[in-house]
């Protein structure tokens, strides 16, 4: 069993005992444990299920590359599956239950997968879900649902809060390892402004678990000395429990700051995004131990050698009392002492080398251990624990020498450099066969927009496995970095090390060498995603020679470990099946982020009520005062309809516009763009911005236009101000504004760069808002300042002046068909100029209305509506407005779209009023049927809806659509379809239902 | 008529530094060929300030010019006297073609004082505020959270911030946000 030692652990603080409990079990830890540690601590080997088999499953490894233990984690608003049991930092009161399972842990029904495993081989899916085709939808996707995923999504919203944080900086070091201090060291005293980050909460990495001595004093002591020498630098920032997730172009790194996961109760920010901006990165991002492929070597209880001793040193965790070990390395005879100075039992060491290590093997053998050269692990036996292992010959098949009872197996199949950081950009790896690892290759690092390197890597990262280089390559790399971002640097002085001598690793891939098919198929790749030594090797015999093909087929290295444990290995029995060179075959490509980060971190602050930027009229505290039922029009929120009382909307809307028709109603209409176009060339420059003529506009007036996109469409509309002979206001609809702005900019900047206009956007200088209805005049007289009748501001006009003592600019156009005066105050006094306006109205019982009347009310009075009648499809041809198409002009954007046969083919539908026979509304976007079925088998049709509304004027439903040959059908009735599968029964009529002639809004 | 008021009417927040909402703001935006000498003689007329270079802002008394694209600078200047101002740099400009207009109610001034202005802004807007790079009178047009602003040092714990009025309230709000005294970074 595993359990806690007496002594030792230099991560943990006895004299601080935490609580937590585990699939409802309460356990006990210290303050420094992680999850991993505390559950082991408490003989808690078994942890999860794997994704397939469901196999159980113990704790592999000691950091950031564990596989297997993924936990759910905390509980409703901070409940989050997958959590990687090695990097958690318990803390008191943490809750964790495990996954994959059902009903229990301890016994799970899934587990007849792995019986089934012979029927289950790689590509089993594409196989078997291909037939019978109606199977896909009723039988296997259910069921793939059902099985996907380890964890379950949390159902309870987030409770803790984000940030981002951008930093700027020379010298970003990735890693707090030695090597990672040194570099940055040797940056930071160059004077370059230097940051370095550390995924865990201590510094020093895997150098304090070396026992070696630098200067002749344990390493710890170097580690302790940079710490101060950095933290007194001003120019260098450190940061623990940060993560380098990511490299991206031009130098841009995305960190991942964990504040408060040890300690969730602290106030403040659980996780903080840092968007880095480096000149220069170093990746000291350390090394990985890799696992050996032999069967059975997924059972809990066969662990990485580091990882062993890890949780021995760090913690002072026994994984359990008979430790075999298996290498192929110098390194893991580090465990063996590990546990024997432990008191613990280490029956042997089995070194598949034949000619075993090096000095620590003597170390070994002194301490009385028993070393067997040239063997391997022919089978472990246990289930849900190692109970014991064959030993064979490893250049055998397999044949049992002798059977070994033990608790625990550490293996070691040699280290990989942890390469990912340096990928992400494009570095290339090189494989070097001395030491039997992919490493940078210096020569092809990431490039930046000049061409040259932008990263460098360090140390163990680097490639460079003995203290001593690794030291050496560190505090070059610092130097390079700092050199490249223009800072001098100075020659670093290298601490002494006295570096063992070292018997180089032989590779091992397969264990043992000629291990048959049922050897093969025992022996685990990929624990989570059940992986097996067979299944590459089946990938590789139906022709998936590529890696990137062999890893789809049999989901190597897909689960949410990124194949940390397992791509190496898979790699090299993939080369080994095609008989080609493990550089030949490469390695799949490594993507951000290095350990999955947390969807808070990327969303970051947007959350709650700056989730996203909602804009706000001068007058919107008033329409929230009110109670308004608020509808989204582009990033505004504007008042759909302001209802009273017990009223349904429907009954508000049929109010404000009965009202506004019969005597005064009030719109918001703030919102809508205001784009002032000023210069000699603004009349030729309006001229090509829209369909009809603008530069005949006499100061004064007013004019309706179309503006079309160069493929003829239309795109926006709005009415014209020519405020003087080189000055326009271009209204625009509220959605448009800032499109249509940018679209003015873009044409000014980069096509007709030589004509003399500036545009200004002056949307939000202004509050606008729309007097309207027959008594309308009425209200502007009783306020005072200015003549509004008739005869001094006609339709289609607008003048300067002052009402009631604001300073207003009113315009005399109407989209609702009523006398309307559309009056714009600066904003600062747009409630005010409301509030008069309402109280003034009062005796006329004026009603504001919201966008809901605005649409009904333009409906009515056939205009068209931006959004509706268009969709990026539509042209003004087929909405009847060829009146607003100059045919004078040479030239406007569009019109040689429109010119086009498709533009011009008279079949295109076009815009018609439809009027329901027995009074009824249509659904809006309904179709017009037409006779027979299309090659489809689906009706045919001849039309559709646009726009549809119950017209409380009118007191029945109108609608606008666009019908095959419209125009010239009225009075023929039409089908539309509803979605109950009926047919309606429409009249084709003039689009226009109210005051045909206009005599409303002529007074 | 009534008196003019601000988006947010003036609205404080205390946090690991103060953020307040500026009152009314004269501001005027000015487009024009900015080498053109009739441009420097009317600045120094009207406001006796000179044409900013590249991102720089000239300050004087209750003045100020700020560089905001090749051929636009914004000018600030009291509220009450934009309009006047803005048509005496007109008139100033003469015959030359130039757009000249009062925008002060189209956009929201914050201010924010302290010793971590630094540390609050780098939250929300993607610029690089180290001391050496980013002094005072430099005008930064950026992101603030997801909408477009401005800003500019005044001193080292004094920061402007400029949105448009209509986002007040967003701005307002991603700002205290950063600011909140728990979520204090110590980075600058």
């Amino acid at each position: 069993m595993s359990t806690r030692l007496a002594t030792g652990g230099r991560l943990i603080d006895r004299t601080k005992r935490l609580k937590f409990t585990f699939n409802g079990t309460h356990m006990d830890g210290y303050e420094g444990d992680t999850l991993a540690s505390a559950l082991l601590a408490n003989d808690q080997m078994l942890v999860g299920r794997s994704f397939k088999y469901h196999r159980p499953r113990g704790i592999v490894a000691s950091g950031a590359e564990e596989p297997n233990g993924l936990v759910h984690l905390g509980e409703v608003g901070r409940f989050e599956p997958n959590q990687r049991v090695t990097t958690t930092e318990v803390f008191d009161g943490l809750t964790a239950s495990s996954q994959n399972h059902w009903p229990s842990l301890e016994f799970d029904i899934g587990a007849i997968n792995t019986h089934l495993s012979r029927f289950l081989p790689a590509g089993f899916y594409y196989k078997m879900f291909m037939y019978p085709q109606a199977f896909w939808k009723h039988v296997y996707e259910p069921f793939i649902r059902k099985s996907a995923g380890l964890g379950r999504p949390p159902v309870e919203a987030d409770t803790d809060r984000y940030e981002h944080f951008y930093a700027f900086v020379d010298v970003l070091v990735v890693g707090g390892g030695l090597a990672g201090l040194l570099a940055a060291k040797q940056a930071g005293i160059t004077g370059a402004k230097v940051l370095i980050i550390e995924q865990t909460a201590q510094w020093g990495g895997r150098s304090l678990n070396s026992y070696q001595n630098v200067n002749n004093a344990p390493v710890d002591n170097l580690v302790d000395q940079l710490f101060s020498e950095l933290q007194a630098m001003p120019n260098v920032t450190l940061r623990r429990r940060t993560m380098g997730a990511g490299i991206y172009d031009h130098g841009y790194v995305l960190g991942y700051e964990r504040l408060t996961d040890h300690c969730p109760d602290a106030p403040g920010p659980r996780h903080r995004l840092w968007r880095i901006r480096a000149k220069q990165i170093v990746t000291a991002t350390g090394a990985i131990e890799r696992p050996l492929s032999f069967a059975g070597n997924d059972i809990p209880g066969v662990m990485l050698a580091s990882a062993v001793r890890d949780y021995v040193d760090n913690w002072g965790v026994s994984i359990g009392d008979r430790t075999v070990v298996i290498t192929n390395n110098d390194d893991a005879y580090l465990t063996a002492i590990t546990m024997k100075n432990a008191g613990l039992d280490v029956p042997a060491i089995i070194d598949t080398r034949a000619g075993g290590g090096g000095a620590l093997a003597d170390k070994a053998r002194t301490l009385g251990l028993r070393v067997e050269t040239g063997k391997a692990i022919a089978n472990v036996e246990g289930r849900k624990r190692v109970t014991g292992v064959s030993i064979c010959a490893q250049a055998g098949e397999g044949a049992v020498l002798q059977r070994i009872n033990c608790d625990v197996v550490a293996m070691s199949g040699g280290w990989s450099p942890v390469v990912h950081l340096w990928s992400h950009c494009g570095g290339k790896l090189l494989w070097d066969e001395a030491q039997a690892l992919f490493k940078p290759d210096g020569d092809k690092a990431p490039t930046g927009a000049d061409g040259s390197p932008f990263v460098t890597a360090a140390g163990s990262a680097n490639g460079e496995m003995s203290l001593d280089v690794c030291i050496a390559d560190a505090l070059h790399s610092g130097r390079v970095a700092a050199e490249r971002c223009g800072y001098k640097s100075k020659a670093a002085k290298i601490p002494v090390i006295s570096e063992l001598p070292t018997t180089p690793i032989e590779p091992v891939w397969i264990m043992p060498q000629g291990a048959g098919v049922k050897l093969r198929s025992k022996a685990w790749l990929d624990y989570q995603n059940d992986v097996k030594v067979s299944d590459v090797q089946l990938a590789a015999q139906e022709g998936f020679e590529s890696v990137e093909h062999a890893k789809r087929y049999t989901t190597l290295g897909m689960a949410t470990d990124q194949g940390k444990l397992s791509n190496i290995n898979g790699l090299a029995v993939l080369s080994d099946s095609l008989n080609a060179g493990i550089p030949q075959t490469g390695t799949t490509t490594f993507r951000p982020p290095y350990t999955p980060i947390s969807m808070g971190a990327i969303a970051g602050q947007a959350r709650g009520d700056i989730f996203q930027p909602v804009r706000a009229t001068p007058i919107q505290a008033w329409h929230i005062e009110q109670n308004a039922y608020m509808e989204p029009v582009g990033a505004w929120r504007r008042p759909y309809c302001f209802v009273r009382g017990d009223e349904t909307h429907t009954e508000a809307v049929a109010r404000e516009i009965n009202q506004t028709r019969s005597s005064l109603g009030l719109l918001d209409a703030s919102t809508l763009g205001k784009l002032l176009v000023k210069g000699p060339d603004a009349g030729k420059f309006l001229d090509m911005l829209y369909t009809n003529m603008m530069s005949t506009l006499k100061p004064g007036k007013c004019r309706y236009g179309l503006m079309c996109s160069e493929n003829g469409f239309l795109i926006d509309d709005g009415v014209v101000a020519r405020i003087d002979e080189e000055t326009f206001l271009c209204h625009t609809t509220t959605g448009g504004a800032d499109h249509i702005h940018a679209v003015m900019e873009e044409w000014l900047q980069t096509e007709w760069w030589d004509w003399q206009v500036y545009t200004a956007n002056l949307t939000e200088q202004y509050a606008q808002i729309a007097v309207v209805g027959p008594n309308a005049r009425k209200l502007l007289e009783k306020l005072g300042g200015m003549d509004v009748s008739a005869e001094a501001l006609g339709f289609m006009e607008w003048v300067d002046g002052q009402i009631a003592g604001f300073d207003c600019r009113i315009f005399r156009i109407s989209f609702s068909g009523e006398l309307s005066y559309e009056i714009a105050v600066s904003s600062g006094q747009g409630r005010g100029f409301w509030d008069a306006l309402l109280a003034a109205g009062a005796e006329f019982n004026v009603m504001p209305y919201g966008t809901e009347a605005l649409h009904v009310m333009r409906a009515e009075k056939g205009f068209i509506m931006i959004g509706d009648e268009t969709d990026g499809t539509v042209i003004p041809q087929d909405l009847g407005l060829n009146w607003a198409i100059s045919k004078k002009k040479e030239d406007y954007l569009g019109k040689r779209a429109q010119q086009r046969p498709h533009m011009t083919d008279p079949k295109r539908w076009k815009l018609v009023g439809l009027e329901t026979t027995d009074g009824s509304v249509l659904p809006d976007g309904a179709y017009a049927v037409a006779e027979g079925n299309n090659a489809n088998g689906q009706r045919n049709v001849q039309g559709r809806v646009t726009s549809s509304y119950h017209s409380p004027t009118l007191d029945c439903g109108i609608a606008m659509g666009l019908v095959l040959n419209g125009p010239d059908r009225m009075g023929e009735v039409i089908g539309f379809a509803r979605l109950d599968g009926d047919v309606t029964e429409v009249k084709i009529v003039d689009p226009v239902f109210f005051d045909k002639d206009g005599e409303k809004q002529n007074v | 008529m009534s008196d003019a008021v601000s988006a947010l009417g003036g609205i404080e927040y205390d946090g690991v530094v103060s953020v307040s909402e500026s009152p009314l703001q004269g501001m005027i935006t000015l487009r024009c060929d900015l080498a053109a000498p009739i441009l420097k003689e009317t600045l120094q007329t009207t406001l006796g300030l000179g044409v900013p270079g590249m991102r720089a802002v000239l300050t004087k008394d209750a003045y100020a010019v700020a560089w905001m694209s090749p051929d636009e600078v914004l000018v600030l200047v009291p509220y009450e006297s934009a309009g006047a101002l803005a048509a005496a740099l007109t008139a100033g400009l003469g015959e030359m073609h130039s757009l000249v207009v009062n925008v002060s109610d189209a956009r929201a001034l914050f201010a924010l004082k302290g010793d971590g202005v630094r540390d609050v802004l780098a939250k929300i807007a993607p610029v690089d505020l180290r001391p050496e790079v980013l002094s005072d009178a430099v005008m930064c047009r950026t992101r603030l959270g997801q909408v477009a602003g401005a800003f500019w040092l005044v001193d080292d714990t004094t920061l402007q911030v400029i949105c448009f009025r209509s986002v007040a309230a967003y701005v307002y709000g991603v700002l205290t946000d950063a600011a909140d005294k728990t979520a204090q970074i110590r980075y600058f």
